[in-house]
This record gives C-alpha cells, structure tokens and sequence, in this order.
C-alpha cells in the first residue's frame, strides 16, 4: 500500500536501480522520480540550489516524457558537470497527441569532495516504466541502467 | 507480492533438462513465443538464476525472425528488457534488430596486454604501479579526458575505431591485428548521431567511466592449456593487464536517442512487444538500419577508448620499469565485445545465412579456422576473456567448436551480479571491502568509495563456476586464469 506522505521508494533490481516517485498529481510525481534518480547518484541533501536551469520538453506520450525528463537531467548532470537537488516540474500537459513538461532544476557545480559520488547511472529504462493515476494520486515507476 | 509476479512460479517449473547444462523453456510457455528460450547453467547455478530472468528469456523469443532459440549464458541475471548474458539472432530479411538486445553501453568490452613481467618484478612497486595507473586513466563519474576530439577527429573515431588512435600515437598496428574485428566494424554512419551523443563523446575518449569498469594488474597463477597458452603467449607467473570499458556517454546517449524511434517503429510495423525495453524494428527497415549505423559507431569508439587506455597503461608501466614496450613484452593479446549487434554468417536448420547476432553481456567465442580469428590464432580459436569481480579470479579460453552449434558462437562475458548495488552498499562498506583486499595482497584506488562496496567480490557468482560450464559445453576452453595484484576503479 501507498502512504501519502511517502515521496519515493526504492524497488529490489539485481543489477540496476528501480523505483517508484509519488505525488498528488504527475507533476509532483515526476519531481519526486528526479530525487529519487539523483540520491542514486549523489547525495543531493548537500547539493545548494545556486543555478536554475528551465527545461521544456514534448514528446509522443507520458511513458515517453518521464523517459526524456530523467534522459535530459541525466544529460546536463554530465555534459556541464552539475548536479540538480530541487526540481520544480510547473506543468504537463497533453494535447493533440502530444506530451509537454515544463520544469526548473536547481543545483550546482559538482565538487568531487562535497558532494560524495554514489552510483553511475547510465542511462533510464523503458523496463516496467509506469506514470499512472492511482486511488491514491499519481505513481511512476523507473529503472535506471547503472 | 506484486501482481506482475504472478505466473513466474510456473516459468521455473516449466524448465525441461536437455542435457548437462543445458535447460530449456519449452515454446508455449509464455504465449507468443516463437523459438525456446536455452539456459546454460549447471545443477549448482541453476538455483541462483532469477525467475524474472527466466521470463525475459521468455519474452525475447517472441520477437520476430528469431533463430533457433533465445539464449542464456551462465553468468545471465535481470537486466531490462533482454536478460544480461542474453544471446538472440534474427534473420537478415525476416528478423528485427533491437537496441534493448545491445543495451546502453554500447561495446563494453574486455581487453587482455600480456607483459614479460613476473608477479616477482611487480609486486614491490604494486602500491605506486596502481596509483600512477590511477593518475594517468581518468575514471569515475564525470571524468574527462585529457584528448579533446574535434568534431572531425571524432568523425574519424566514429567510423574507424581503433585505427585512429593507432595512427595518432596511441598504439601499434599489431594491436589491430589483435582486436576482435580489427577493432572496428565497418558500415558506421554518422548521420544519425545526434548532437547530445557527440557532446558527450568529446571529452570522453580515454576513460574509464564507474561501475563495473576497471583497470586491472594481474599474474598468471593457472595453465589449464599449454599449447593453447603459447599460441596466446602466456605463462604461468606472468603479469598481464586488464582493461574492461565501453563506449561512455556517447554509447548512452545513441541507445537512448534510437530506442525512440525505434519504439514508433513497433508500433508502425504492428509488433506486439511484451516490453517497451524490446522495441525493435525489421531489420532491413530506416529506423533499425540507422540505429545499426550509429551503434556500430559507438562500438568503433569504444574500441578506439579502450587502445588510448592501453597506450597510457603502457606508458605508466615503462616509466616504472624504465623499459620501452618492446623490452616490457606489452603486446595486446585480444579485445572482446561484450554488448553488441553484429551481422554474422550462421548455419540455421543445415543452410548458411546471415543473421543479426545480438550479445548483451555475452562475447564471441568463435572457433578455430573462422575467418574472423586473427591469422596467428587460427589454428585454436580466438582467445575468450572472461573478467572476474574485484579480488577474484578472471580467465582466458579459447573459442571452440561446439560454439558455432550450439551458442551463435558465443560464450559467457563474466562473473554475473547476485547482488542489487543498493544491497551491497547496505551489507559491505567501501573501506572495510577495500582493507580486507589490501590485507590479501591486491591494492584498490577508486574513484569514490562507494563503487567498492557496489563491486564487493561476494555480489557476484564465483567466476570459476560460470566459466566451468561453458568449458563442459565445449563452447570455449580453460587456457589460463589470473588472480588480481591491483584494481582502479571508476
């Protein structure tokens, strides 16, 4: 059973990282599904919100959107080297058979001594992915490739 | 339990024994499946194999134009979408071709440099030979290298592999001679790689990455086969090097912009996919041969990464010895793929025909007198390098006959995870896993201190085991086993 304080959970995966973000609506679903991705990777309780960066993204549906919003993170987090500790996801919309988040990130420059590295992720799954409407508000499922 | 738990009771007990080592999951047993699914596993790893990895066996057979049967290696675990230690061929025309059977590191592969150093020369200068490997191998999460590649070299890696680092300094031309496939496929199109994937690709090109991926020095403590040993070069208490990694970002980064559009295709040619990881595309269709292109040019740049490796371990080894390669013995002994697509020739049902040979997690096994075995080892197959876990013992064998008939030429890639990472890092710590190596003799230097505990050597099945079954198969024979004297680790 879901409890509804619960943000995130951690699911059982041999050889990769697996797990479920929930929220009252899909936008605080997906924000919830980032946190968990990042304290896969970091400790992103030491991470200070310093820079922003606004993400808008469409894609053909919602499986599809939660794939390129954590891809899109994932993508910045090693390209400019900057890890992200709060998320804001300001709206998804679908329309006309298309899927559309608008989001801020917040975080900063990665510094190898403060922020304690974890796991690689490598890349995020198509595996079981889920972004569903539950009884009890909204529930994604991920598993990231490490 | 979960609801998609349901039924995998009955997947275990549908197994059916077909030989020693060898299980089968009968046709019928999922609906839809188009070929058996074949496990090789012994009495004694049976029991650590996952239902869930069953099922995925199980899902891969029903895709289309599959050959024969959807394959299980020993060392097979849960992965996504395929299992991991998953082979599965399609036909040429009939069949499709998917990024999922492939995976997101594209070419994460193995490579094994022999060296005319005794485990007696090495071991007093263990602790500076690891931490200057260290110092010169960028590894670990964001690690960039010290070669920038310009949009035009990066072209040239993309589509030549290992050649461009050889002919820019970095390695001689018997190192070629000594890749699977002369370190490069040919056919690579760069059109299709998308500006993400090139962004990532340029200041990679020299690293090690985490995970899984490592640097290791090693010594020769077995010879199962002594003729097969010389033809390789190897003996008994010799020093040889150990270099395990992929393709990096750009290798993700291709995966993920192709499994997009290899998904609309699915669904444009109507496959019913058990799981959006297995999306596919026929194989002679735009989107699956321009995700072929662009793979091929990861698995070019992964062999071209693990040769700069090579040339900056072979120059921290010189300037401890203070010998050039040549006097050291450095010489590359062969480079395997471990998750690729590759278009082979296959005898199916008594007729040869070209097949889409997909290995994630597996690597080739091909046997004496393939035209694809470099020429000085024809004569006994190419040599089949099976990486151990941290602190444990790795292997070469060598490909041999059965391969052909039995695997699509291919074999085991390594030790296989038992272990979630999460698991390990509640259950060991880095620094106690990392004293209890150094107190046996083998020096650890990680990135990040976590990765060790990820790595710890109890999170995987006993290597030994996993490359036992594959020998009893006559897949690939023992030649030689090494022990560890030094890791890096990302």
């Amino acid at each position: 059973m879901q409890n509804s304080d619960l943000e995130y959970e951690y699911l059982e995966h041999t050889a990769d990282a697996k797990f479920r973000a929930y929220g009252k609506t899909m936008e605080e679903a997906f924000e919830n599904a980032a946190v968990a991705m990042f304290n896969v990777m970091i400790n992103t309780s030491k991470v200070d919100c310093i820079h922003t960066e606004d993400i808008e993204l469409a894609a053909p549906d919602i499986d599809d959107l939660l794939v390129d919003w954590l891809s899109e993170l994932l993508f910045i987090f090693e390209v400019d080297f900057i890890s992200f500790g709060k998320f804001e996801v300001k709206s998804i919309t679908q329309e006309d058979g298309e899927c559309k988040l608008s989001a801020r990130a917040s975080g900063e420059e990665i510094d190898l001594e403060k922020h304690e590295i974890d796991t690689e992720v490598k890349a995020v799954t198509y595996n079981d992915l889920k972004a569903e409407e539950t009884p009890e508000g909204f529930m994604v499922q991920v598993t990231v490739d490490t | 339990m979960e609801e998609e738990q349901e039924g995998q009771g009955s997947i275990q007990e549908s197994l059916k024994r077909i030989d020693n080592n060898i299980w089968e999951i009968p046709i019928g047993t999922k609906p839809g499946m188009n070929v058996p699914g074949r496990i090789f596993l012994s009495d004694k790893l049976i029991h650590n194999l996952e239902p869930e990895a069953l099922d995925q066996v199980a899902n891969v057979a029903m895709l289309p134009g599959i050959q024969k049967y959807s394959m299980a290696m020993p060392d097979a675990h849960l992965g996504y979408g395929f299992p991991i230690g998953g082979v599965a061929a399609f036909d040429e025309e009939e069949g499709v071709i998917s990024p999922g059977g492939v995976g997101f590191d594209i070419n994460c592969g193995v490579r094994l440099l022999r060296s005319n150093l005794t485990v007696d020369d090495v071991r007093p200068v263990m602790k500076e030979l690891t931490e200057k490997l260290f110092q010169s191998v960028p590894a670990g999460v964001g690690s960039k290298s010290r070669l920038r590649a310009s949009d035009s070299e990066l072209d040239d890696i993309f589509l030549h592999g290992s050649r461009w680092a050889v002919e820019n300094g970095y390695g001689v031309e018997a190192d070629l001679e000594h890749c699977e496939g002369g370190g490069c496929i040919e056919g690579g199109d760069v059109s299709h790689i998308s500006a993400k994937a090139r962004k990532r690709g340029k200041p990679q090109a020299g690293t090690l990455g985490s995970g899984n991926h490592f640097l290791e020095v090693q010594y020769i403590d077995q010879i199962y086969d002594q003729e097969v040993a010389e033809k390789f070069g190897l003996e008994e208490g010799q020093v040889t090097f150990m270099i395990h990694c992929g393709s990096r970002g750009t290798g993700h980064q291709i995966c993920t912009d192709h499994l997009r559009t290899i998904s609309q295709a699915s669904k444009k040619y109507k496959i019913a996919l058990p799981d959006k990881q297995l999306a596919c595309a026929p194989a002679q269709s735009d989107e699956a041969q321009n995700y072929f292109r662009s793979m091929i040019c990861a698995a070019n740049y992964a062999w071209n990464n693990r040769q700069i490796i090579t040339h900056w371990t072979r120059e921290v080894i010189s300037d401890i010895f203070r010998s050039d390669m040549d006097e050291l013995g450095l010489d590359l002994v062969y480079d395997v793929a471990h998750n690729v697509a590759k278009l082979e020739e296959h005898t199916v049902d008594g007729k040869k025909k070209n097949v889409y040979v997909h290995r994630k997690g597996a690597t080739r096994a091909f046997p004496p007198g393939h035209k694809e075995v470099p020429q000085a080892y024809r004569d006994v197959g190419q040599p089949v390098l099976i990486p151990g876990s941290m602190g444990t013992a790795s292997f070469v064998l060598h490909g041999a006959e059965a391969s052909m008939d039995i695997s699509f030429g291919s074999a085991c890639h390594g030790a296989g995870r038992v272990m979630s990472r999460a698991h390990a890092k509640k259950e060991f710590h880095g620094e106690d896993v990392k004293s209890d190596l150094e107190k046996s003799g083998i020096m650890v230097r990680a990135a990040h201190p976590s990765v060790i505990a990820e790595e710890a050597p109890e999170v995987y099945k006993s290597s030994s085991d996993v490359v036992n079954v594959v020998h009893d198969l006559g897949i690939a024979g023992k030649v030689a086993r090494m022990m560890p004297l030094g890791v890096v680790k990302g």
